[in-house]
């Protein structure tokens, strides 16, 4: 093969077959037959490990017996009473570092019931009718303003309107949905579910989304505040961190969720460009969902580069096995040094091996090169604080809460990635939407 | 056609002991043809069947016969005068008291009992045509209730009659819910000759019935018996009323943490359903432990752990007992003669 000019980056690297069978749902879902069989081995434990371990405490035992009596509509109540968002959760929650992890099955036999599995087959069920189990309460007349349309100003908004009041939420984006739209790996979420868990959502009624419109200074806080009985901010994450890598902005270094971006909302994937040979640089999920979906996009070599040891990745031990099996090389103990750059246009990277003294890890001095087409940062998101106009407390970068989810400014809540201390994942932002709904509830209706 | 049947195969396997299993109206004629007609075929016995709970009883057979021990004990007479084979009566569980009818059996002149046959049941209703399942063209009737969940039943009507002072002695053939080795042996142990198995093969065909020869013989071997007879009617003395029960045996539950996956479920059935006597945490983290205060020895958390051997029972020999703040007495005392029993106070008076 005649050598080609500059970095291999094309689409329609592999046949459409290919691209449909690599981008299928990871974990088809359960039938019938095999949710009876797998609801069987929960022991219905007293006070629940798993129920413990989920950020969202729903009662699984409870839903777990629900799916096993025949009743997976009231078992999906049973969810979504603690998590609305509970058919997301059940595809992307790092169930092995949560319920699943606490299962005593798992203790017993290294076999934890499959729970998030089982939770999507009951969510599927429910939703699959188009029914709220929900009845709003008769109208408070108040009403609120959520930002952002993301997981935790989605469950934020469901749990107001339950108790009657009326919800608006500003999204700065074309489409609603914050990263379960344009985030996620999209072999965790496949057929438009996010875009159908919205509308299963607001489907409560009371809650309107209004697309486009960000807080800004066109739509300060100041004016939502003055419209609205309450605010909730919602807004995730928008900056990512730099390498602070030398030629780091050269062609062919790119933001991770960016790219997963591109790749979520592509009708067509052939028509998506990837490199031959990739490098990532980060140790999270981001780092895994880039890596792999390049890797399912046909690229040849994919290797990940992590700082520190493989312990130490935020990526659980289920996440790297994911990665490994579809062949992602995770290369520990080095760091990037410089982007190796060639007319503005990356061609490869130049690393050095890093080590712990102390506690504290520093460069080894010893070097070597890895030629790459395209080169991934995923080394983490920071919150964009600008659109908040300087008004509210800062807390290690992101908005400072207290235990009810009150920002300093009063009147406003803020949850979910945005806000400081969380574990950044979608059920941790549920849970946070739910309980500053909670907040927002008993400020509005004191007397209630 | 049966009788056809039955007698090749009885000429195919002469080795093999075969019993015909009968039922016929309470008429001395019909059963006189009958026992003639099988006596042709050369099999070794015959069962009458006074048990079958439907389709038979309605027409003067089965369990009809089987619920009036003086009927029992005519026909049983009536065989034993028409034929030289041995004459074995199956008993139906749908009755209050086996002992008597049984003890019609034997005085009829039957050679042995088998029981029990099936119990009167309805097994489901369907929800949506609300009828009995299985529904025939819109309604359902009672059925005859086996398998499994019947064996607890059973054992005791089986050990009734071992014990009964009117049939002790009186061969049993078990029946109820055999489906491996372990239930095979729990029958011999109540006096059980031979035992009979029909569910669990209609449920998985006759090759079960290798597990329960190699089952039996492996546990036998490992016994060091060499005939069935070895330990035949080996729990039968130990069979006996609650009043006789040893009221001093003092035993406390005991959780082996390391065995212990920590569900709660112990927790769950002692704290709702018992006597509130395990902790579900220690020093603020999960863990489940007895109160000895509390124990009363019920057994509950034993049978619903989900680990085996992870909870057990001790015996307190000595000191006091936590739960009454009495010393354990060593010696036997039963209902009949202890301090609890206020009849037996008055009686002392
Ligand atoms: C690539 C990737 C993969 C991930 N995979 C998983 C996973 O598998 N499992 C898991 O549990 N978690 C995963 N996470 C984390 C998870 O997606 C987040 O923790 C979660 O989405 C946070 O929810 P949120 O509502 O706080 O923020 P987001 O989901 O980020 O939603 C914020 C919303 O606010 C909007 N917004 C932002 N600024 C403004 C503004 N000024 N005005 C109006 N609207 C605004 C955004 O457009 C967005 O819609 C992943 C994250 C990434 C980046
Ligand atoms: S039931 Fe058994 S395994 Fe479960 S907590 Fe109790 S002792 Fe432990």
């Amino acid at each position: 093969m005649a050598k080609v000019a500059g970095p291999d980056i094309r689409a329609k690297r592999l046949s459409a077959k290919d691209y449909a069978a690599n981008f299928a749902d990871l974990h088809p879902p359960l039938d019938q037959h095999e949710a009876l069989v797998e609801s069987d081995r929960c022991y219905f434990c007293y006070d629940a490990p798993c129920q413990r371990a989920c950020p969202t405490g729903i009662d699984i035992p409870m839903f777990i017996r629900e799916i096993n009596a025949g009743n997976p509509k009231g078992a999906a109540k049973t969810i979504y009473d603690e998590n609305i968002l509970g058919g997301m959760c059940a595809r992307v929650c790092p169930t092995e570092t949560l319920c699943e992890e606490a299962c005593v099955r798992e203790a017993a036999e290294g076999q934890p019931v499959k729970i998030g599995q089982l939770q999507r087959y009951a969510t599927d069920t429910l939703m699959a009718t188009g029914k709220q189990p929900y009845i709003r309460a008769a109208s408070t007349g108040k009403r609120i303003a959520v930002v952002g349309a993301g997981p935790a100003g989605l469950a934020c908004a469901h749990r107001l309107s339950f108790h009657g009041h009326d919800v608006t939420i500003f999204e700065a984006k074309k489409k609603p949905g914050g990263l379960n739209e344009f985030g996620i790996a999209s072999y965790k979420t496949v057929n438009g579910f996010a875009q159908k868990e919205v509308d299963y959502i607001i489907s409560i009624g009371g809650i309107t989304i209004k697309n486009g419109k960000p807080l800004s200074k066109n739509l300060t806080l100041d004016q939502l505040r003055n419209d609205y009985d309450a605010v909730f901010l919602g807004m995730g994450l928008q900056g990512v961190n730099a390498l602070g890598a030398k030629h780091e902005d050269a062609d062919g270094v790119d933001d991770a969720v960016d790219y997963i971006s591109d790749l979520r909302q592509a009708n067509d994937l052939s028509k998506l460009k990837v490199g031959r040979r990739i490098v990532v640089i980060g140790g999270g999920m981001t780092a895994i969902d880039v890596a792999v979906q390049s890797k399912l996009l046909g690229a040849e070599d994919v290797t990940i580069l992590y700082r520190r040891g493989q312990h130490q990745m935020k990526a659980s031990a289920y996440e790297r096995e994911l990665a490994q099996t579809r062949g992602v090389k995770i290369k520990h103990w080095v760091m990037p040094k410089k982007v190796i750059a060639k007319n503005g246009t990356a061609t490869g990277l130049e690393c050095e091996y890093t080590e712990e003294k102390k506690g504290k890890l520093t460069g080894t001095g010893e070097t070597f090169k890895l030629e790459a087409d395209m080169i991934f940062k995923a080394i983490g998101q920071t919150f964009i604080a600008t659109p908040l106009g300087g008004l509210i407390e800062l807390d290690h970068g992101r908005i400072k809460i207290d235990a009810d989810h009150r920002t300093s400014l009063k009147g406003v809540w803020a949850g979910g990635d945005c806000a400081a201390g969380g574990q950044d994942l979608t059920v941790a932002a549920v849970e946070d939407g739910k309980r500053a709904a909670e907040s927002i509830h008993s400020f509005l209706t004191p007397d209630t | 056609m049966n009788l056809r049947e039955i007698k090749k195969v009885k000429r195919e396997w002469p080795d093999r002991a075969m019993v015909v299993s009968l039922m016929v109206p309470c008429e001395e004629e019909p059963w006189k043809k009958i026992l003639k007609e099988v006596e042709d075929t050369e099999a070794d016995g015959v069962e009458l069947n006074f048990g079958c709970p439907h389709g038979m009883s309605e027409r003067g057979m089965g369990s009809a016969v089987g619920q009036v021990p003086e009927y029992i004990e005519m026909v049983a007479r009536w065989c034993k005068q028409h034929t030289r084979m041995p004459v074995i009566v199956k008993l139906t569980p749908n009755i209050t008291d086996i002992r008597r009818p049984a003890n019609a059996a034997k005085q009829g002149g039957a050679d042995a009992v088998s029981l029990i046959n099936t119990i009167n049941s309805i097994t489901a209703i369907d929800l949506d045509n609300f009828a009995p399942q299985p529904t025939i063209d819109g309604k359902g009737s009672h059925g005859g209730y086996c398998g499994p969940a019947v064996r607890p039943i059973a054992l005791s009507m089986v050990s009734e009659i071992a014990r009964d002072k009117d049939t002790r002695g009186l061969p049993i053939s078990g029946i109820g819910g055999i489906a491996t080795w372990r239930d095979a042996a729990e029958f011999i142990a109540l006096s059980c000759g031979t035992v009979q198995v029909c569910t669990a093969a209609m449920a998985y065909g006759f090759r079960i019935v290798q597990e329960m020869a190699s089952g039996l013989s492996n546990w036998m071997n490992e016994k060091g018996y060499r005939t069935i007879d070895d330990f035949r009617g080996l729990a039968v003395p130990n069979v006996t009323d609650w009043q006789y029960l040893n009221l001093n045996y003092v035993t406390k539950a005991r959780i082996d943490q390391d065995l212990c996956i920590k569900c709660g479920r112990c927790y769950a059935a002692c704290e709702d359903t018992s006597h509130q006597a395990i902790s579900a945490t220690k020093n603020g983290r999960r863990h489940f432990e007895v109160i000895d205060e509390e124990c009363v020895a019920c057994n509950l958390c034993v049978n619903v752990c989900p680990v085996d051997g992870c909870i057990t029972m001790e015996r307190l020999t000595a000191g006091t007992d936590p739960r009454t703040g009495k010393d354990i007495n060593p010696a036997y005392a039963n209902w009949t003669t202890h301090p609890n029993n206020p009849m037996s106070l008055k009686a002392a008076e």
